[in-house]
């Protein structure tokens, strides 16, 4: 078992010293790492890391993002995907190459107000995001209530190798779709959407807390015996 | 002349040179920002709200390698004695200005190309000394939203009053002492972000005066460090 350090740190506060390969929401100067952010600092071998408890939404490729369609062109929809820069989904990507504006519609696919699941094709510091809807699992929603969380809890909401989500689903017997940007979409009956949305509600809140699925698991587990 | 202070060196509300007013912070009071902090530094009451990284307007103020930082100092009409007109004074222009310069270094800018970062500072109850309750208020407010930072910025002044250097003056020291040097910092990496002088100091009495300012200033360090602690891990229990 690699050695694990943990501890709570703010803005400015040294987090380690000397050599790390791999890092994350630190500042270094010459051979010192502060912390950019409220959260929690963990140094493992040779990566040091701090995992932000608040923050904004800012895109990488590849994340799977929940957005809402907010404008269109004759060629791309505006997507809003909680964050500070808002996604481009290009209509030749949903038409096909031959898509042309005279004899296709976009609004025949998506109008304004539409929820999309989307994953996110290419992001650079000079261009704004650009989306695809092509893939399983990806385009329109047509139901289930959306839930919206702090983006930096989105990891603890998926848990080690998607153990947290897989508890949430098996209890509620509802689908979950979580975006990297907050956005959750829980599907299901009623009964198991009220409890999947109490379980986001406590690792919202309690997301730097250890044992945290054990928590999830006894809330639960304690809704389900109440209701029955 | 009034007299600031009596026989025994200590100050018209009973402090000691050397002494800050009663400080009390609070992080995350507005739902509505990205980020908030609320503070009373002695009878000053500020109120700090932080939204964005947002677009940017109007649209050629955009920088495409940074950030752009838009910061927004106020007196409330209530703020002061007689009402204040809530129109933005010379004065409040200026502050606004150097409250965003004084943030800036913080901030890690170029981690949010294309976007602006509002700040917006606003004084409830005014005694003196308001311009570091807002650099203060504003910087906890930053680290609430979670906007990358280098480190804290943490603001508090020191003056002279009756001919001795004193710390953090209030409204009564500020308008009859002879002196006020606002100055804020950056703590951990040792750096002054801040630093305004009105009134005259000696050579020698300026650098004491910088020297009891840092040590305010890093005093209020602490307190925003346990006020983020007390919202973010209940405390700063691991």
């Amino acid at each position: 078992m690699p050695e694990v350090k943990r501890k709570y740190v703010t803005p400015g506060e040294l987090v380690g010293k000397g050599k790390y390969n791999r890092t994350s929401n630190v500042y270094q100067i010459e051979d010192k790492f502060y912390s950019t952010r409220v959260g929690m600092a963990e140094v493992i071998n040779d990566s040091l890391r701090v995992i932000p408890l608040t923050g904004p939404y800012i895109p990488r490729e590849d994340d799977l993002v929940v957005g809402k369609i907010i404008d269109h062109s004759a060629f791309a929809w505006e997507v809003d995907i909680n964050s500070c820069f808002s996604g481009f989904l290009l209509a030749q990507s949903v038409f096909g190459r031959d898509y042309s504006p005279a004899r296709d519609s976009l609004t025949k696919k998506f109008a304004i107000g539409d929820l999309v699941t989307a994953k996110i094709l290419a992001f650079d510091r000079t261009r704004d995001p650009l989306l695809s809807v092509s893939g399983p699992g990806l385009g329109r929603i047509n139901q289930g209530e959306i839930v919206s969380i702090s983006p930096t809890k989105v990891p603890r909401v998926i848990g080690k190798k998607g153990a947290m989500i897989k508890t949430i689903e098996n209890y509620s017997k509802c689908r979950l779709t979580v975006g990297q940007n907050g956005l959750v979409i829980i599907s299901g009956n009623p009964e198991g959407i009220i409890l999947a949305k109490s379980a986001l509600d406590l690792i919202n809140h309690e997301a730097h807390t250890a044992d945290l699925t054990q928590k999830v698991q006894d809330l639960l587990s304690r809704l389900n015996n109440g209701e029955k | 002349m009034s007299k600031l202070l009596n026989s025994k060196n200590r100050r018209l509300d009973g402090r000691k040179l050397d002494e800050l007013r009663p400080i009390k912070m609070e992080v995350g009071v507005i739902d509505n920002a990205n980020g908030s902090a609320y503070i009373e530094f002695g009878r000053n009451k500020v109120m700090a709200a932080v939204y964005g990284p947002k677009d940017v307007h109007p649209k050629h103020m955009m920088k495409t390698e940074s950030a752009i930082l838009k910061c927004r100092y106020h007196m409330t009409p209530f703020s002061t004695g007689t009402r204040k007109n809530p129109a933005p004074s010379r004065r409040e222009t200026e502050i606004s200005k150097i409250i965003s310069e004084a943030l800036e270094p913080a901030i890690v800018m170029t981690d949010y190309p294309r976007t602006a970062i509002h700040v917006y500072v606003e004084i409830l109850q005014s005694d003196g000394g308001s311009r570091c309750a807002g650099v203060t208020a504003a910087s906890l407010a930053l680290a609430d939203a979670g906007i990358n930072m280098r480190d804290l910025t943490s603001g508090c002044a020191a003056g002279k009053i009756d001919g001795k250097v004193a710390l953090d003056l209030d409204e009564v020291e500020d308008m009859e002492g002879d002196a006020d040097l606002p100055m804020a910092i950056l703590p951990n990496l040792e750096k002054v972000t801040l630093l305004q002088l009105d009134g005259d100091f000696s050579h020698k009495e300026f650098i004491e005066a910088l020297k009891l300012a840092k040590k305010g200033c890093l005093k209020v360090y602490e307190m925003q460090r346990n006020a983020l602690n007390d919202k973010y891990f209940g405390n700063g229990k691991a």
